[in-house]
């Protein structure tokens, strides 16, 4: 008898270590769990949100928000502001965050559930090809009807509007205006002040100079820099810079000559540009192109931020880590300015920052129509109300297309402002076309084609053939 | 005895087939489904036939890929073994500090594939800086690598189960031996030898599937660069699934194709290692 229930004892120990088991694993991760145990497990935000859902049941049969946010470094001003929703309506938000460079991963996973995402984003017209099926139509939205401008909704071939640009991200090439102007007090320095470079050959002469003299600005001035610009990491980390943001140029250019915004097989007309900017970029460098493969984009933002070099091409996001305290950086914004990214074409005097935006709302289409209702309110709300404007403006620093942010909420950023400057001068605005880039493989082909030029074990011809016969391969290959 | 395992047999064993039916044989079942169709999510799949496995073979990469991974293979089951095995011989000889030694060799095993990965990757890439290079420099440096780190990983592990296999071995076979005048290199090829057999069989086979299967280190340590040049099978699965839209369906054919590669090597290792192994 002992022994029988000994023996019922152990084995129900091991069915509950099963379940135990079974449900931690639910908690842990996002792939198989019910956004209720997520937003339990998210942190103080979420769980206060489960709070509002008991204190108005009512509300909550109104149906429900499951955003699955793309950018962790936005994730607690989310969840703080969902919390504030849930308070005052009642209705129950979660904000799941997707780990970095896995959103694509979370998000097949989870829109496959009961409980699936109401709220999720895309890229842009390649993202959207796969996600067509799960983007109901915005169009007749009061969220589309706040767009400052059409060129911020995603349209599908029927011409719906599937998806609803949420922030406006500009990028260029970030240099340090203390540096620059120090450079310009040297005896038969190239320029006299930084706003002298307005093309490509300034840029390089300057870019040479600096690079050649860096001995002599460290003993003029007592800087420790160590190249005219900062590493061209080819790690995974920073890579995009160069096989996806710099490549924008090139792509830019072609598609504006044939009057195009996409193409099944890109020509190259623009890569000796994209060449001659990528020579630059690696020969007046901190660093040997031998050791470009290993370095990463936090290496390149603190050579940079310690004014070890004097540009770095990157975003309007940098702007958050670049000014951090917590990273002890020299530079201080008012050091910082950003210009655009010249690769030698005929008339670029003129040509500002490159704008666009790559993080398209959807609302799925596959949700329930309350809780479809209970996103769009949301929405509206985050983009009208003065909490969600606060957060979006300030504590994310979006610069957003939605007319309700023009009174007052716009974001503290030079990097933003230098765009604004650009536009208000009537500079064009280089628009963002790597959204049309084919595929993922695409980017990662070029990317290595690049890294083996500059480490000298390939050829340029690698690059072009990476860049042409690629684009038709992967345009066949996933239409 | 006998009796209330026969009646206990279940209380024991579901929980154990409910997991293995939930967390193996239903994804399994689902994976060879999926290959067959295209999908977004794996809720909404289309049936497309073989479309998804004609597909790999225009893809180069995955053959590049088979190769690489079949010669990774190779090298780092023969370098862990005959190293695992040397060091076990040396364990075993009663030598001072034996037992730390074996801690020492045995921890790296403890430690997970990506964090060794981005270890090695600063180690080596520390040593090739003086040379102006990297890792990713080329497809042999990664190799290398990759072997380098599997050995420091694998060794020990490898080691202890020959040294339980040596010391399994009688005393009085290998007195016998020397008695009737065997050298050492004799003693090694027909006493020890045969009698460890059952560790090799063991130890051939983990190592065999762990590096056909690698793919923490690889993603860790080169992430296929330069080029998808060190990229290995498992990896090339992962980025087919991942990075071209549309593609996912050919990623599950692939990983269909890799478990029945798999399966028929570990199998024909066994079945070869089995046939050698002697009765005591």
């Amino acid at each position: 008898m002992k022994r029988k229930v000994l023996s019922v004892m152990l084995a129900s120990a091991m069915l509950a270590t099963m379940f135990a088991g079974c449900g931690s694993d639910a908690a842990d991760d996002a792939g198989t769990s019910t956004p209720a145990a997520d937003a339990a497990d998210a942190g103080d935000a979420a769980a206060s949100t489960e709070a509002g859902d008991a204190a108005a049941p009512a509300a909550s049969g109104e149906g429900q928000v499951y955003y699955l946010n793309f950018k962790p470094e936005q994730n607690d001003a989310w969840q703080a502001l969902a919390a504030t929703y849930t308070e005052q309506t009642g209705v129950p938000v979660t904000v799941i965050t997707a780990a970095d460079g896995t959103y694509e991963q979370t998000l097949k996973s989870e829109i496959a559930k009961t409980e699936a995402p109401t709220l999720f984003q895309v890229n842009g017209p390649v993202g959207l090809a796969n996600w067509k099926d799960y983007c109901m139509d915005l169009s007749g939205s009061e969220l589309y009807s706040h767009l400052t401008s059409d060129d911020y909704a995603l349209k599908n071939d029927a011409g719906e509007v599937s998806g609803i640009a949420y922030v406006i991200e500009t990028y260029g090439i970030i240099y340090n205006k203390k540096i620059l102007n120090d450079y310009c007090t040297l005896e038969n320095a190239v320029i006299s002040s930084p706003e002298d470079i307005n093309n490509f050959e300034t840029l390089k002469a300057v870019a040479d100079d600096i690079q050649a003299r860096l001995d002599e600005m460290n003993d003029t001035f007592g800087y420790e820099l160590k190249g005219a610009f900062t590493s061209a990491g080819m790690d995974g980390s920073s890579d995009w810079r160069f096989k996806t943001h710099l490549a924008n140029l090139p792509i830019y250019y072609e598609y504006k000559d044939k009057g195009i915004d996409s193409t099944d097989a890109i020509e190259g007309t623009y890569l000796d540009n994209y060449k001659q900017v990528w020579d630059m970029y690696i020969t007046d460098s901190t660093c040997e192109p031998g050791l470009l493969s290993s370095k990463t984009g936090d290496e390149a933002e603190a050579e940079f931020g310690m004014e070890e070099a004097v540009f770095y091409q990157n975003g309007t996001w940098e702007y958050g880590n670049l000014t951090n305290d917590d990273n002890g950086y020299l530079v201080t914004a008012e050091d910082m300015g950003m210009m655009p990214i010249y690769i030698g074409v005929e008339g670029e005097e003129n040509q500002g920052l490159c704008t666009g935006s790559e993080n398209y709302w959807c609302v799925n289409s596959q949700a329930s129509a309350e809780d479809q209702q209970a996103t769009l309110d949301f929405l509206n709300w985050v983009i009208t109300s003065d909490e969600g404007r606060d957060s979006m403006a300030n504590v994310m620093g979006f610069t957003t297309p939605f007319d309700t942010f023009a009174d007052g909420y716009t974001a503290d950023n030079v990097f933003i402002q230098a765009d604004a400057a650009n536009t208000a001068a009537g500079k064009y605005s280089v628009t963002w076309n790597f959204s049309t880039i084919p595929s993922e493989t695409w980017k990662d082909g070029v990317g290595s084609a690049l890294l083996e030029y500059a480490q000298g074990t390939g050829d340029w011809d690698a690059v072009v053939s990476a860049f042409v016969d690629g684009w038709a391969t992967e345009y066949a290959a996933t239409h | 005895m006998e009796k209330s395992i026969k009646k206990y047999f279940p209380i024991f064993a579901l929980p154990t087939m409910v997991a293995f039916t939930l967390g193996f044989i239903v994804p399994f079942i689902m994976g060879i489904y999926l290959s067959f169709c295209e999908f977004t999510t794996i809720t909404d799949a289309k049936f497309v036939g073989l479309k998804n496995y004609i597909r790999i073979f225009s893809d180069s990469t995955f053959t590049h890929a088979l190769w690489f991974t079949a010669l990774f293979t190779v090298v780092s089951v023969l370098a862990i073994n005959v190293l695992a095995f040397a060091i076990a011989m040396l364990l075993t000889k009663g030598i001072r500090g034996t037992n730390a030694f074996r801690t020492v060799f045995f921890m790296p095993n403890l430690i997970g594939g990506i964090v060794l990965g981005y270890i090695w990757q600063i180690l080596l890439n520390g040593i090739l800086e003086h040379f102006g290079k990297t890792l990713t420099y080329s497809a042999s440096y990664g190799f290398w690598g990759l072997v380098i780190l599997m050995c420091w990983q694998q060794i020990g592990y490898m080691m202890i189960i020959y040294i339980s296999g040596i010391q399994n071995i009688p005393g009085e076979l290998i007195e016998a031996a020397k008695i009737d005048g065997a050298t050492a290199p004799q003693v090694l090829r027909y006493v020890t030898i045969p009698m460890v057999m059952p560790s090799i069989t063991i130890c051939t086979f983990l190592t065999l599937t762990n590096s056909f299967k690698l793919f923490d280190q690889n993603l860790a340590l080169t992430a296929g660069e330069p080029s998808n040049n060190s990229q290995m099978l498992a990896l090339n699965i992962f980025e087919t699934f991942y990075s071209r839209t549309g593609w996912e369906g050919a990623g599950q054919a692939k990983a269909v194709i890799f478990f029945i590669i798999v399966a028929v090597i570990a199998v024909a290792q066994n079945r070869i290692t089995r046939s050698k192994e002697v009765q005591q």
